[in-house]
């Protein structure tokens, strides 16, 4: 089933392949100190560094695992850098463990500072989540400390250390975990696929840098001659019109990724696209890809031209299989994907980055012999006003009127008005625009939840809904909100049921307003069926399926059918220029926890008030994504909040202790942060 | 030269004894940074040209700075200007610091001392904003307002449009000032970033005193008005 044991002795230019010790030799281009000595006296070609580094992980299994983790000196890009290292190796050993057996994980520190190592997606006691402060004290230098913890779940998960920025210098690796029962999915081989980011900068440098200059790494800017394209195209008028929200609001909507290729180089399994990571496969076999995203900032768009993927799982856990050509993985995001490649034929594993500044590439081929073609990056994303969560530009008076009032409306209405307009003839493929696009989308959502829910709630909903839009052309924004609040004495709460998504009202609170914030979503759309920033016309003009939100669904039951008892609303927010994140304007070092009590679920819905896609990780609980199926509901660990957009997920407080919730951008992390007591 | 380098001398001592107590607490949200800028190092092509330097430097964290400002302009060891301000900024909104400090005119003589009340941050439509009210001894005041934007041919060469301009509350002879508006200038450099933190450029810069201050230049048998092609260098770090 596996191949990760026999991918060495496969490999065509693998001059190391007789290397058995799975700890040290096997990666070649991680230097000790003293070899990087001799390295350096001796001029060595830059392939020849490359070959010996297009390499599989190295796998360890068992339930006793001892990691340490080192400072070594290696080579990525051509120049030596310093790296952090687990076991010595960039990305750490491949963990594979047993559902329902005890792991015990002795970890060493030998830094010079504190370390840690944090299970990420892993259900385990508080105590055993690695994140010092949190969890535990951290991992004194020249310490071992000892995690035991019951393996309670099967699927793709990594882990990574959760000091300082030591994640961004190559403390990373992959967990997979068999599972206890029969395996639903069916596959004759598999591979990892670990994509991360390196830089040979120091990450506090590039935190500073940020600091300093926060548009430091873009290098996709508009500049003059971009000007007088669109002077040329749109006339001076209107190029002025389309610019002048951007710039009366000092922002670019080429801002994209806070770290580009401007300093990365993009990793599969820490192989550079110089030296492609290769994968094998025989004719006819069907390949499991657990695809990782460890990268420190980069969200990539993940493809195999020629192939079909089928999504069997995301963050570890079983969905219902959906087949698509294209996804996008949130940083710490895991999808499991097969793919069924013909024999003969080699195969371009591409993720480029959000930003189009670079890719990871890598090889499935049924012979080292063949190559596959390197895909072109597709164009430049560009942010709309719909990005910023501003009103839509709608060519119906009606659309934008209703936008108009949404400072005081909730998501509720606006979801209200989304399901009118599936009513109405015009159908989203005959509307055109970029940012009729979101709207068209919250339509395809409410018809998807629709579809899914019994008979009777359907009844109530739709009728309720019908007579909210119809008012909605001559209402004002606070007629409308009495309308919400009739809703809210239908459904449970008021808040919207469970598997929906949120019904409530947007609220900016105080702690918003200040220097620290530098805009507000005062129209977040739904981010569930948006494929998100670039990737919206990939239908239309590649043919492409991409993956959304709204395709998720639980292979298995939900398991906790509660309604909410509560919603917590939670605004993403920051800073661009001066380069500050926070949650609701505060910054982890002046926040209050977020406090659950045991047992309880609640909803908490992400509004994203800021124009960076935030992938936010709750550790401890599943974040049940409300994807429109209240009865397969997907569990994730990770949850990408498109910008100006909102999304939700329930949390069932199953675990006591103290929790980590955050931003799992690294350089967002220190201020996006909230500590979440669970009593 | 020799008065040149001082404020160099003086912006490198302040980043030398920040530098050595630089902490980069774990992930701290907010470590003390330090960013030494020089915005314009540079000099003009004609023999009897004047030699820039325009540099800033600060300490300090996201909301509150420590921020000194040096402005010198060498021509002569009789003509020479050289002014130095530190100053404390705040944030006080996404886009806007409050500065508040003192300012020394060092050169030319004699030295005057000023109370600094100033903005400093970007407009709407992208324009960077330097403005200041100076109330300095002998109930004198004066206001500065420098705009510069940034316009990218490419995403490396840079064309920097920028005017300045001064106004005093009341006549001083001795420095050659004289009450209402006293000058405007005007700068357009184009820079190409080697890197990021390292620009050569060339430029054209136009100066022009007015009013009382153009009297007395002009009584002193100087020009009023100057320009200059230079060639420079930005760099911060």
């Amino acid at each position: 089933m596996t191949e990760f044991k026999k991918t060495s002795d496969q490999h065509a230019c693998a001059p190391q392949s007789t290397f058995t010790n799975k700890s040290v030799s096997r990666r070649q281009f991680v230097f000790g100190a003293s070899a990087l000595l001799a390295v350096t006296a001796i001029p060595f070609s830059r392939n020849a560094v490359a070959d010996a580094i297009a390499r599989p992980l190295t796998e360890l299994s068992g339930r006793v695992f001892d990691l340490t983790i080192d400072y070594q000196t290696v080579n990525i890009t051509g120049e030596p850098a310093q790296a952090t290292v687990i076991n010595q190796l960039l990305p750490g050993p491949l963990l594979r463990w047993k559902e329902g057996e005890t792991v015990t994980l002795r970890v060493k520190n030998n830094l010079d500072r504190d370390t840690s190592l944090h299970w990420h997606g892993m259900i385990l006691p508080t105590g055993m989540d690695g994140v010092p402060g949190l969890s535990f004290g951290g991992i004194k230098p020249g310490e071992t400390f000892e995690y035991q913890f019951p393996v309670k779940q099967s699927g793709t998960y990594w882990y990574h250390s959760h000091s300082g920025f030591q994640e961004q210098t190559g403390a990373y690796g992959a967990i997979v975990i068999e599972p206890k029962d029969a395996e639903p999915v069916a596959f004759d081989r598999e591979y990892v696929v670990m994509l991360s980011d390196w830089s040979d900068e120091a990450p506090e440098s590039i935190y500073a840098n940020l600091k300093k200059q926060s548009d430091y790494y873009n290098y996709h800017e508009r500049t003059l001659s971009d000007l007088f394209a669109d002077i040329k195209k749109q006339g001076l008028v209107n190029t002025w019109k389309a610019r002048s929200m951007w710039n009366q609001q000092r922002m670019t909507d080429r801002d994209i990724s806070d770290v580009t290729g401007a300093t990365y180089t993009y990793l599969i399994n820490g192989n550079s696209p110089a030296q492609p990571w290769q994968a094998l496969f025989k004719a006819g076999e069907k390949v499991r890809l657990r695809v990782i995203n460890s990268s420190a900032m980069t969200i990539f768009d993940v493809r195999i031209p020629g192939l079909k993927m089928t999504v069997v799982a995301s963050d570890g856990q079983n969905v219902q299989p959906v087949t698509v050509d294209e996804f996008r993985i949130g940083v710490a995001e895991t999808y499991d994907l097969i793919v069924e490649p013909e024999a003969g034929n080699a195969y371009s594993l591409f993720a480029q980055s959000i930003d189009r500044s670079g890719y990871a590439i890598g090889h499935l081929t049924s012979d080292y012999g063949l190559s596959a073609k390197v895909p072109a990056m597709d164009p430049v994303p560009i942010l709309t006003h719909g990005d910023m969560g501003m009103k839509m530009d709608m060519a119906n008076m009606d659309h934008s009127s209703m936008a108009m009032g949404a400072d005081s409306m909730s998501g509720h209405s606006m979801q209200g008005h989304a399901m009118d307009h599936s009513s109405m003839p015009m159908g989203a493929d005959s509307m055109s625009g970029h940012s009729m696009q979101g709207h068209a989308m919250d339509h395809s959502s409410m018809t998807m939840g629709a579809d899914s829910m019994s008979d009777q709630s359907m009844q109530g909903h739709a009728m309720d809904h019908s007579s909210m839009t119809m008012g909605a052309d001559t209402m004002s924004g606070q007629s409308m909100q009495g309308h919400a609040m009739d809703h809210s004495s239908m459904t449970m709460e008021g808040i919207g049921l469970a598997g929906y998504g949120s019904n409530s009202e947007l609220v900016h609170l105080e702690s918003e307003q200040g220097p620290q914030v530098d805009m507000r979503a005062d129209a977040p759309q739904s981010g569930l069926n948006d494929p998100g920033i670039g990737l919206r016309e990939h239908q239309e003009k590649y043919h492409r399926k991409v993956l959304t939100y709204a395709d998720l669904k639980g292979l298995h039951a939900t398991k906790d059918k509660r309604q909410p008892s509560r919603e917590i609303q939670l605004h993403l927010t920051g800073n661009m220029d001066r380069y500050m994140w926070s949650i609701n304007g505060l910054k982890f070092a002046d926040s209050e926890p977020l406090e659950l009590s045991y047992g309880e679920r609640v909803r908490i819905t992400l509004v994203n008030d800021t124009m960076m896609t935030h992938p936010m990780h709750l550790h401890g609980m599943w974040s049940e994504l409300e994807t429109g199926d209240p009865d397969y509901i997907p569990r994730k660990h990770t949850v990408l909040v498109q910008p100006g957009s909102k999304i939700s997920y329930l949390v069932t407080a199953d675990a006591l202790g103290q929790w980590a919730y955050h931003c799992h951008l690294l350089y967002h992390m220190p201020g996006m942060f909230r500590k979440v007591v669970v009593k | 030269m020799k008065n040149v380098k001082s404020p160099i001398l003086t912006l490198g001592l302040f980043a030398a004894s920040v530098g050595c107590s630089l902490v980069y607490a774990d992930a701290q949200d907010d470590p003390l940074l330090t960013s030494v800028m020089i915005d314009q190092l540079e000099t003009g092509l004609n023999s009897g040209d004047a030699t820039n330097v325009s540099a800033q430097a600060w300490l300090g964290y996201d909301l509150n700075k420590l921020w000194l400002k040096v402005d010198s302009e060498y021509t002569s060891s009789d003509e020479q200007e050289l002014e130095v301000q530190a100053l404390y900024s705040h944030a006080v909104a996404p886009y806007w610091n409050l500065q508040m400090g003192v300012r020394q005119d060092i050169k030319p003589t004699p030295t005057r001392h000023w109370a600094v009340l100033g903005v400093q941050g970007l407009a709407p439509y992208w324009f960077d904003i330097d403005a200041a009210l100076f109330l300095g001894e002998e109930g004198r005041s004066a206001v500065r307002l420098s705009v510069e934007q940034e316009w990218l041919v490419t995403q490396k060469l840079i064309l920097t449009p920028e005017i300045e301009m001064n106004a005093y509350s009341q006549n001083d002879a001795k420095t050659n000032i004289g009450s209402g508006l006293s000058d405007i200038s005007a700068g357009l450099r184009l820079r190409y970033e080697i890197t990021r933190k390292f620009a050569p450029y060339i430029g054209l810069d136009w100066s022009r005193k007015l009013g009382n201050t153009a009297d007395l230049v002009r009584s002193d048998g100087e020009s009023i008005s100057e320009t200059q092609f230079v060639v420079g260098v930005k760099a911060w770090f």
